[in-house]
């Protein structure tokens, strides 16, 4: 099998998703191309031509293809797709956005977020939340499109020196236009990839009392998150969302401060390795998938928590 | 302009669902349903731009059981005009479903179709992208504004993407899926759901579409995930923190 992968990149950075999206294209076998399409985004696909094990590296520039949206990328990639018989990517918003449109055009079903290869048209994916997992099979003469939830997945190696080959992008679908984004900096490290991730559910009771919570950030190195409580109350921007609907993540640490622990939270965190929960109620259900469980006020645990490391 | 709104009856959000322990898949029976929470706000969206005066008439459709009817009926007391029910028995996959509604849509010729961005139960996030390639139209996923612009014949369109918000123009007609902070439906009130139960609910069977119902991927096993090793209650900040750097995390 001929595997595509989809790079996720914001044109100057390879994102780590495509590390870990590699690995599951690995784990399918065959031979696997990188695209990387974007605007002025050649870094990002020297980065990718690094990897070891794949077989060629294919870049698309173009002005309307800056943003990646959907009606843009469907036309490049589906004008690829005669060579291959699988399409992949990481299931960022990103690609959650164009895969399915891909699909419909090649009228393949997609199977959305994959965390695990069992054969090379046989994957497990959760459903219900996490609260089920699913092992389907896709029948042999089918192209495939699947998306892969990175936390799954450990990031393929480097040591590899494909070839960038670039590619003529194809001409702009001119139904929709990019006006203006909002992209929230932060020095922390990225939700997704951060070792250490602590979140802050309404128990915060404020956008301001956030500031307490990454105090203990700084200290630790870790990225921020929230609960989508929090999130609707306007404490934090919705791209600091753990859960079903949000952002998945699987750090080494989580620590859930003022989260009751409702089943769409638990969806996005339940497999990070040590998990540790701040909440007054010991009735919490966030305690019954914690390791370790403090059962205190967070406003006077965050404060000394911070003092002690 | 007419808005389309594809409705789905789910395990309501509350329901801790359980697996059944055969493998052959989740247990439905006896369990609360509801409209997939997405789709309330979809549904709440198309009804906000009729109040605004810029849709003339909503219309809910739902592929599924006889029992759909009633999250059809919930949406009618919302505050949609009528509704469609594409009865079937088999849970068709979201590709189905997004050819189900383009051959809807060629009939009912809305200017927007507004789904919820992912089924909770499947977690698919797949139907209104489907849909936007086989109508080639726009898409505006995960969307937390909408503003159409009728004059411009355009709509814009605020997203929650992964660093933050992105603001597209798109070209009406178009497909518009809903994020969480689009929009608090409302609930429906008595009055208002008995008069839903006038409103006139059509049921198409699926048949006459001449589209294959039959999923093409198998179900080979369903399960429940690895449970996580019970924990432990610490007593203070401080022993968490020791705890914590004996576990080799800090
Ligand atoms: C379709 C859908 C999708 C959803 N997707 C997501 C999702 O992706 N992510 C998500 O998180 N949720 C999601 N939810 C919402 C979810 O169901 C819960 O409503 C939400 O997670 C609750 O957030 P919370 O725990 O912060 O708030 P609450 O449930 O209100 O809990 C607050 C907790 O803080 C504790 N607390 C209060 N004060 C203090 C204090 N001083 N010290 C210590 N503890 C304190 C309380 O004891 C309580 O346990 C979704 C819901 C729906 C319907
Ligand atoms: N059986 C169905 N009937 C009507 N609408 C549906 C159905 N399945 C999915 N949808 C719509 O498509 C959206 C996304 O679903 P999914 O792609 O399955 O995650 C839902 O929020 C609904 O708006």
């Amino acid at each position: 099998m001929t595997i595509l992968l989809i790079a996720e990149h914001n044109n100057s950075t390879l994102n780590d998703a495509t590390a870990k999206a590699l690995s599951a294209a690995q784990a399918m076998g065959g031979d696997i191309d990188i695209l990387v399409a974007g605007n002025g985004c050649r870094a990002a696909a020297d980065a990718a031509a690094k990897f070891a094990g794949v077989r060629k590296v294919l870049l698309a520039e173009a002005p309307h293809l800056d943003h990646q949206l959907a009606e843009e990328m469907t036309t490049l990639i589906t004008s690829l797709m005669p060579g291959y018989g699988a399409l992949i990517a990481p299931a960022t918003a990103t690609a959650k956005n164009f895969m399915p449109r891909v699909a419909a055009l090649l009228d393949t079903p997609q199977i959305s977020d994959i965390i695990a290869v069992e054969a090379p048209n046989r994957f497990k994916r959760p459903i219900y939340a996490g609260n089920a997992v699913q092992t389907v099979e896709a029948p042999d003469s089918m192209k495939l499109v699947v998306t892969v939830r990175t936390t799954a997945f450990a990031a393929a190696s480097e040591g590899g020196t494909a070839p960038v080959e670039a590619i003529t992008a194809s001409a702009s679908a001119g139904v929709s236009q990019f006006v203006s984004e909002e992209i929230h900096k932060s020095d922390r490290p990225d939700l997704t990839s951060a070792r250490v991730v602590i979140s802050g559910g309404r128990g915060m009771k404020s956008g301001e009392h956030f500031q307490i919570l990454e105090r203990v950030a700084d200290k630790l190195g870790a990225a921020v998150g929230a609960s989508r409580a929090a999130v609707d109350a306007g404490y934090v921007p919705n791209d600091y969302q753990v859960g079903q609907t949000g952002k998945i993540v699987a750090p080494e640490l989580y620590i859930a401060v003022g989260i009751s622990g409702a089943i769409q939270h638990l969806a996005g965190m339940k497999d990070s390795k040590v998990i540790v929960a701040i909440n007054k109620d010991e009735g919490a259900p966030i305690f019954q998938v914690a390791d370790y469980g403090l059962v205190a006020d967070l406003f006077e645990a965050l404060p000394e928590l911070e003092a002690e490391l | 302009m007419r808005i389309l709104v594809p409705v789905k009856r789910v395990v309501d959000f509350n329901v801790k669902i359980r697996v059944k322990p055969d493998g052959s898949g989740v247990d439905t029976d006896h369990v609360k349903m509801s409209m997939n929470p997405f789709d309330e706000i979809a549904v709440e969206e198309a009804i906000r731009l009729k109040e605004k005066g810029i849709a003339s008439e909503v219309v809910a459709l739902s592929v599924g059981p006889q029992k759909a009817q009633e999250t059809l009926r919930t949406a009618l007391a919302m505050g949609a005009d009528r509704a469609i029910l594409v009865k079937t028995d088999i849970a068709v996959e979201p590709l189905t479903v997004a050819k189900i509604i383009k051959s809807v849509a060629a009939e009912e010729t809305p200017g927007i179709i507004l789904l919820g961005k992912q089924a909770i139960d499947d977690d698919s996030n797949q139907t209104g992208q489907m849909l936007a390639a086989l109508l080639g139209w726009s898409q505006g996923t995960f969307a937390s504004k909408v503003e159409v612009a009728t004059a411009e014949n355009r709509v814009n369109v605020t997203r929650e993407v992964d660093g933050g918000l992105q603001t597209l123009s798109l070209q009406l007609p178009a497909i518009i899926t809903t994020d969480l902070r689009l929009n608090e439906p409302r609930y429906a009130s008595l009055p208002n759901i008995m008069k839903a139960k006038k409103k006139p609910l059509a049921e198409i069977d699926p048949a006459t579409l001449g589209i294959p119902l039959e999923p093409r991927i198998k179900i080979l096993n369903t399960e429940e995930p690895a449970p996580r090793k019970a924990g432990q209650n610490v007593a203070s900040v401080a022993e968490l923190v020791a705890k914590l750097r004996e576990a080799g995390v800090l």
